[in-house]
Parts: C-alpha cells; sequence; structure tokens
C-alpha cells in the first residue's frame, strides 16, 4: 500500500518534472526563433525590411517534426508571416518574451512573441515578432518519460512488495516455527521451548517460558494441596472413628451404644464423602490435562473389586468377578479409571440390599464395556441424565446417606477417555446396571 | 495489348479534352488522363507535378496490383498545384510533386493527412516528415558539359573549381552557360535557395555567370538540348534524373556531379485533407515508397528510387532536408530579397 502511493508519487513527480522540462526546452527554441526573427529586422527609410534568418525556423525542426507558424506585425499590419496568427493579449514588455498556448489549425501551439523597435526618431515603431510551435515533440517527449516512470514507477511498486512480502514471509517464518513447537506438544509437556528462534523473538520466547515454568509450579501446588487435603481430612476422620469404636465397646446403656453408633456412621458417610469430593476435586484436574498410559483393564477392575471386598462382605454381597483371562489393553488415566469404577461399585454396595449379588462384567465388542449389575432398587422414576449432574441423587434414594457425586466422578473420567456412562434401570424396579464404555485401541 | 492500350489514351485524351472545354477551376491544368479499370470499384484522383510519360508505367503497374481502382491522373505545375490545395480547395486524393518546400509549406499549414504503414515506417528519416510526406525518389541537381565543348579536357569537378575555369578564360564562356530562371522555375528556386545556404561561393558564382551573360531557361529538358547541340559550354543545377533518361537518347554531353556538395531533390507525395477515397490513396502511398523493390518500373519511368546506400556511396549527395527551413524561403519578403541579389548578381546588363 505504501509501495503504492510512493509509486504513484513518484510517476506524478517525475511526469511533471519532465513536461516542465519539455516545456521549457521549447520556450528557449521559440524565444530563440522570435529573436533572431527580431533581429533581422532593420528600416529602410520608413519601411521595415525583413530578411528572415534560415536558422530561425530550421532550429525548430532540429528536435521534433512539429508544425511552426509565425508572424511579424507592424502595429499598421502584417509584414509577413501568416496573418491570422493571434497576437499576444497584451503588447510584450521589450526584451521580455511573452508566452502563450492556444489552439491554431487544428492544432494545440506554443506561442512566443517578443517585440523590437525599428528605426529610429519619430519613425521608429515597436514590430512584434510570434513564433509558434505544435506541441507534438513535446507531448512525445512527455509521453516518452511517462512510458518510463510508468515503468519505473510499476518496477519499483512490484519490487518493494516482493521485497515486503519477503521480508514479512522471513520476519513471520520463526514464529510459525514457534507456534507449532508449542502447539505439538503433549499436554505435560512444560519444557521450555528451545526452537530456533531469532533473536528479536527471544523476549517472547524467555517470556513463554518463564509463564511455563510458573504454570508448572502451580499445577505441582495444586496436586500436592489435594494429596495434602485428602490425607489431613481423612487421617483424623480414621483416629476418630478408632476411638469411637473403642468408646462403643465400653458403652452399657443400649441407648449410648445406639447413639455412638450413629456417630460411627456419621463419621463413615463424612470420611466417604470427603473422599469423593477430594476425588472429584481430583478428576477435575487431571482430566484437564488428561494422561495416556497403557493400563491393564482386567488388573485396574481386579484391584477395585479387591479394595471393596471386606465392604461388600460386611452386607454379604457376592462380587461376581466375570471377565476374560488375558489382559484387556487400555489407554488412560489409570488414578481416574479405578476412581470412576470405584465410585460405581461403591454405590451399587450401598443401594444393595444384604446377601445379594454384584456382577462385574467385561465386554469387548466395537467398544470396551465394563458394566456394574446389581440387585438394588434402581434409580426409580429420576431423569437418567440429570443423574450424572453434580449432587443429584436417584428419586428412591430414602434413607441412604450420599453426596450425589459418585455418578458425577464416572461420568467425567469417561467423558474424558472419550467414553460415555450408560445407565440402564430395570423397569420392574429391582437392579440397575451402569455400563462404562470406552473407546477400544 | 498495344492497341488496348493506345485506345485507352485516346479515350483518355478525349475525357480530357472534354474536361479542360469547360474549366472548374483557376488552377492550370497541363493534361489529365483516366485510366479506367475493368469492373471499376473505385476512383484514385492524383494531382501530379510529373509528366505522363514518366507515370504511365507507374499507374499501369499499380493499376496491375489493384485491379478495380480507376486513375484520373492530372498534371499540373508545382505553383498551380499549390493553389489549387491551398486557395482553392480542390478536391484530390494524392498530390505529387517534385516542389518540396510547397509540400512541406501544405503539411505544415494542415494541409495533409497522417498516414503510418510498414512500408512508410521503412522509409529513412529524411525521406518522411510528420508521417504526412513520403519520398519515393531521389533526384540531384547536376551540371551538365558539352562533349564537343569539353573534348580533351577535364570538367570542373566542384563550384570553386568551375569559378577558376571561368575567371580563366571568359571569352571561351561568354553566352554559353546556362541556368535556371529561378523566378520562372520553383525546381531553380528551391536549387538556388539550398545552394545559398550551403556554400558562400554560390553567390560568387551567380557573379561570374552574371558577368560572362549567362543565358537562363525555365526547364531542364531546353539546356539540355543547347547543350547537346553545343550552343551550350555547360549548364549548372540540370535536374540529374531528367539528363540521365536524355542521356540514353542523346548524345552530346555529360552528367558532372561536382564533389563539394550535391543538393539531392526528394520527390514526394501527400494524402491531402480533402482526399475522398483515403483507402486507395495509402495503397498509393506504399506502393510509391516501395519503388526501390521494382527495378523494372525504375527503369521504365527513369525515377531513381530512395537508395539510403546511395549516400554513403557518395558523401558530397546530400538530401535536401523537409522541416520549418523550408519555410523560409517561401516567405514573400524573404523570397523578394533573394530574387533581387540574385538579380543584381546575374543580370548585369
Amino acid at each position: 500500500m505504501v509501495a503504492a502511493i510512493l509509486s504513484v508519487a513518484f510517476f506524478v513527480i517525475v511526469r511533471s518534472v519532465a513536461e516542465q522540462a519539455a516545456e521549457s526546452t521549447q520556450d528557449d527554441i521559440l524565444s530563440a526563433s522570435a529573436t533572431a526573427i527580431a533581429d533581422s529586422l532593420r528600416s529602410e527609410g520608413s519601411n521595415v525590411m525583413l530578411d528572415l534568418p534560415y536558422s530561425a525556423l530550421s532550429m525548430l525542426g532540429t528536435l521534433s517534426e512539429d508544425r511552426v507558424f509565425y508572424r511579424v506585425f507592424t502595429g499598421d499590419g502584417t509584414l509577413t508571416g501568416y496573418d491570422d496568427l493571434p497576437l499576444p493579449d497584451r503588447t510584450p514588455q521589450r526584451g521580455q518574451p511573452a508566452f502563450a498556448t492556444f489552439d491554431y489549425r487544428g492544432d494545440q501551439v506554443r506561442a512566443v512573441s517578443v517585440v523590437r523597435p525599428v528605426g529610429t526618431g519619430t519613425s521608429a515603431r515597436d514590430i512584434i515578432v510570434t513564433v509558434a510551435q505544435t506541441r507534438l515533440g513535446l507531448e512525445q517527449t512527455s509521453r516518452t518519460i511517462t512510458t518510463t516512470a510508468m515503468g519505473v514507477g510499476a518496477g519499483f511498486f512490484l519490487v518493494a512488495t516482493g521485497l515486503s512480502l519477503w521480508a514479512a514471509s522471513a520476519a513471520l517464518a520463526p514464529i510459525e516455527r514457534l507456534t507449532g513447537a508449542v502447539a505439538r506438544r503433549g499436554p505435560h509437556d512444560l519444557r521450555p521451548v528451545t526452537a530456533d528462534t531469532p533473536a528479536e523473538l527471544m523476549p517472547l520466547v524467555n517470556a513463554l517460558n518463564s509463564f511455563m515454568a510458573r504454570l508448572r509450579a502451580s499445577l505441582l501446588r495444586n496436586e500436592d494441596f489435594i494429596a495434602e487435603a485428602a490425607h489431613r481430612v481423612r487421617t483424623p476422620l480414621a483416629t476418630v472413628r478408632a476411638q469411637a469404636e473403642i468408646t462403643h465397646r465400653k458403652l452399657n446403656k443400649p441407648e449410648h451404644r445406639r447413639a455412638m453408633r450413629e456417630m460411627i456412621r456419621a463419621i463413615d458417610e463424612s470420611a466417604r464423602s470427603a473422599g469423593q469430593m477430594l476425588d472429584h476435586a481430583m478428576v477435575k484436574f487431571r482430566t484437564d490435562t488428561l494422561a495416556g498410559d497403557r493400563l491393564d483393564m482386567c488388573a485396574l477392575i481386579g484391584e477395585v473389586c479387591d479394595r471393596l471386598g471386606a465392604t461388600a462382605d460386611l452386607k454379604d454381597i457376592q462380587i461376581v468377578r466375570d471377565l476374560p483371562d488375558e489382559p484387556i489393553p487400555a489407554r488412560g488415566d489409570g488414578i481416574l479409571l479405578q476412581a470412576a469404577l470405584q465410585n460405581l461399585l461403591d454405590n451399587a454396595i450401598k443401594y444393595s440390599p444384604e446377601d445379594s449379588r454384584i456382577v462385574v462384567r467385561v465386554e469387548q465388542g466395537f467398544d470396551l464395556k465394563v458394566s456394574i449389575q446389581d440387585e438394588g432398587r434402581g434409580f426409580g422414576d429420576a431423569d437418567l441424565t440429570r443423574l450424572k449432574t453434580r449432587y443429584t441423587r436417584g428419586a428412591n434414594v430414602g434413607d441412604i446417606v450420599g453426596s450425589g457425586l459418585g455418578l458425577t466422578i464416572a461420568d467425567e473420567v469417561t467423558r474424558a477417555h472419550g467414553g460415555r456412562l450408560e445407565i440402564v434401570t430395570n423397569q420392574t424396579g429391582v437392579g440397575a446396571c451402569i455400563s462404562l464404555i470406552l473407546p477400544r485401541i | 495489348m498495344y492497341l488496348a492500350h493506345t485506345a485507352q489514351n485516346l479515350i483518355a485524351g478525349l475525357i480530357a479534352a472534354a474536361l479542360m472545354a469547360t474549366p472548374v477551376a483557376s488552377y492550370e491544368i497541363q493534361e489529365r488522363r483516366i485510366y479506367p479499370a475493368q469492373g471499376e470499384t473505385s476512383v484514385l484522383r492524383v494531382i501530379s507535378t510529373a509528366d505522363l510519360d514518366v507515370f504511365d508505367p507507374i499507374l499501369a503497374a499499380f493499376q496491375a496490383d489493384n485491379p478495380g481502382v480507376s486513375v484520373d491522373y492530372t498534371v499540373t505545375e508545382t505553383a498551380d498545384l499549390m493553389q489549387a490545395l491551398y486557395e482553392e480547395g480542390a478536391s484530390f486524393d494524392l498530390a505529387i510533386s517534385s516542389a518540396m518546400d510547397l509540400q512541406t509549406k501544405l503539411a505544415n499549414d494542415g494541409f495533409a493527412r497522417t498516414y503510418t504503414s510498414p512500408a512508410t515506417e521503412a522509409l529513412p528519416d529524411w525521406a518522411r516528415w510528420r508521417d504526412q510526406i513520403f519520398a519515393f525518389t531521389q533526384e540531384p541537381a547536376v551540371v551538365i558539359v558539352s562533349d564537343a565543348f569539353f573534348e580533351g579536357q577535364q570538367p570542373p569537378d566542384s563550384r570553386d573549381a568551375l569559378i577558376a575555369l571561368l575567371r580563366e578564360s571568359p571569352e571561351r564562356f561568354r553566352g554559353r552557360i546556362g541556368t535556371y530562371d529561378v523566378r520562372r522555375s520553383g525546381f531553380g528556386y528551391m536549387m538556388a535557395t539550398q545552394d545559398s545556404r550551403n556554400s558562400e561561393s554560390y553567390w560568387r558564382l551567380m557573379e561570374v555567370m552574371g558577368r560572362l551573360d549567362a543565358q537562363l531557361y525555365c526547364c531542364s529538358g531546353e539546356m539540355i538540348r543547347d547543350v547537346a547541340t553545343g550552343h551550350l559550354a555547360l549548364a549548372y543545377n540540370v535536374l540529374g534524373s531528367y539528363a540521365q533518361s536524355r542521356l540514353a537518347m542523346t548524345d552530346g554531353f555529360r552528367i558532372v556531379q561536382f564533389g563539394d556538395y550535391v543538393n539531392v531533390m526528394l520527390r514526394t507525395a501527400l494524402i491531402p485533407q480533402t482526399a475522398e477515397n483515403i483507402d486507395d490513396a495509402q495503397t498509393m502511398v506504399d506502393f510509391l515508397t516501395r519503388l526501390g523493390t521494382r527495378p523494372d518500373l525504375v527503369a521504365l519511368s527513369e525515377l531513381p528510387a530512395i537508395a539510403p546506400d546511395s549516400f554513403q556511396a557518395n558523401t558530397a549527395l546530400r538530401p535536401i532536408r523537409f522541416g520549418p527551413g523550408l519555410l523560409v524561403f517561401l516567405d514573400q519578403l524573404k523570397r523578394g530579397a533573394f530574387l533581387r541579389n540574385w538579380e543584381d548578381s546575374l543580370l548585369q546588363d
């Protein structure tokens, strides 16, 4: 854009300068011609005589093939030349040529008039000599210069544009390299950028690296905080529960023992809720930068079943593992998947009646489907899709204490892994089946 | 073929006679002939200063190349051609003249049309002006000398040598030198004015010739005749092409080209503003400017075509330059002054 404006300005300036130069050249020659004619005027008695010098007109033909007109006017009439050639509007001063431009005989002409006194004493008269020339040569010269100027201007513009494009792409190339290097990074890759960058970009790279260092420190702090919080909340609760158990055994009055049992149950729920909330916070944090570790789904399910085995035994619930013998490969964040399964299984145990069965089954079809089938009360008429949102519980939870976070955790984990949570409630009101569906690898 | 041609001439002559019986213009027509075309599609009206017998082969060849174009050819003097176009606004499609100054005046004052074609652009710069005047012949002004008079003697080879010879033996040359009466001949005037520009020795030569009672002529033909018969010893500023063609028929004279300089007159064509059949006029201009490619026509018409090489071969040849300079000697005051000078030199009775 700037190059275009500069080119146009250059063109206009060159053209106007060229035109002025060409015009002043023509004016000079015309003046010389008119002066030569005026100089050859002489008086013989009362008559004015003129011996038209050959060079006066031939010099006008040296530069171009322009038409030439002249007139010598004595004041009484035309002495010689073209008697219809217009005289200057005002009689020019002696020694001061008067220039004019007008149309004559079908062409635009440039005319110069000079005045010379001829004769002596009372017979002295001012003679006006006018010489005019068409401007064909002038136009040709200015056209030539214009064409040249146009060519130079266009060339200038093209070169400037080309250079600026080249400069822009050369300047932007390192930025694009840098962008690519940052975009290609994995979610946990917060190492400093080491892409080859020019010195001009060093401040940007430094700022980026320093930002990533702070981000990494902040993430580490968050992880520490979650671990610390889980520890700090759970450990005292475990202590309180142990003390309560001991106290419970020492108490004799049945109403005291009942009160203490209620207390223990409340402590259990608190510990569980705190655990779920911390699980959820952890899920939130870990799904943002999901790990893609290779896992064995079989081993992972087995571990979760083992961990909850004791809780199930308390209610005489049998966990049936319908699992294949060989490992089931999966990709994802093992801790999250474990948390999701643990929450689902924990829910199943909580809502199952005593002396019932929970079947954990793995099906490998188009997807990898881990389902937990219980014989509990199901979800009633609750909106199944809303169940997955935070703190929402089934319509028939009744007396059972819960936070409403379990399904939310499982749902968020499966979605972070590109899968979905399927809830099928038995229409007869007995049993529900929750499936964690993940894409196969 | 010959009979047909004769019949054609006869018809043309009759038409010319009929037209001349009813004068419509005040300019004087010397001769007029119409070359009718079979299956005529257009008529090209030419006004020319070249005689019919010179231009006849060119017109015939043009018609052979351009069947269907009838040519109406009018011959006038150079001054009549000027008067017809400049003052009377007569309508012609092409004007052919040997008067470079008058053709220049016509072009300068806006009476000519501009035309460019590959043929005209192939002409050297000095052979065209403003793309309006196109030269198609180059005809030098020469000196012719009598064989009888210069028997066993080398004729002079420059103006200075001629002046020296005349001064050496004035009695031998008295009354036996011929030149143009520049007051009556346009060609003579143009050559004289060009001489006066080219060399100071011109006026000395005129002085010497005047003292020796130079004979004045209107035309090259008569000078050649008088030199060939030995009546004149030499004639100065004779149209070279004319002398050359006479040399084939007549004995008794030689052509001398001076070594100091030789003025070369260019015969030119221009398309007047009043032209109506511009297409054929342009075709004719192209045809004429390519005359050099037709040696047969050059031989038949005896018009020397434009040949830039000849100027390299003989550096004394100087083509008369087109341009405003040619207008100077057309200026009435200038012409009057020049003729007074000329008369003072030549008429010393």
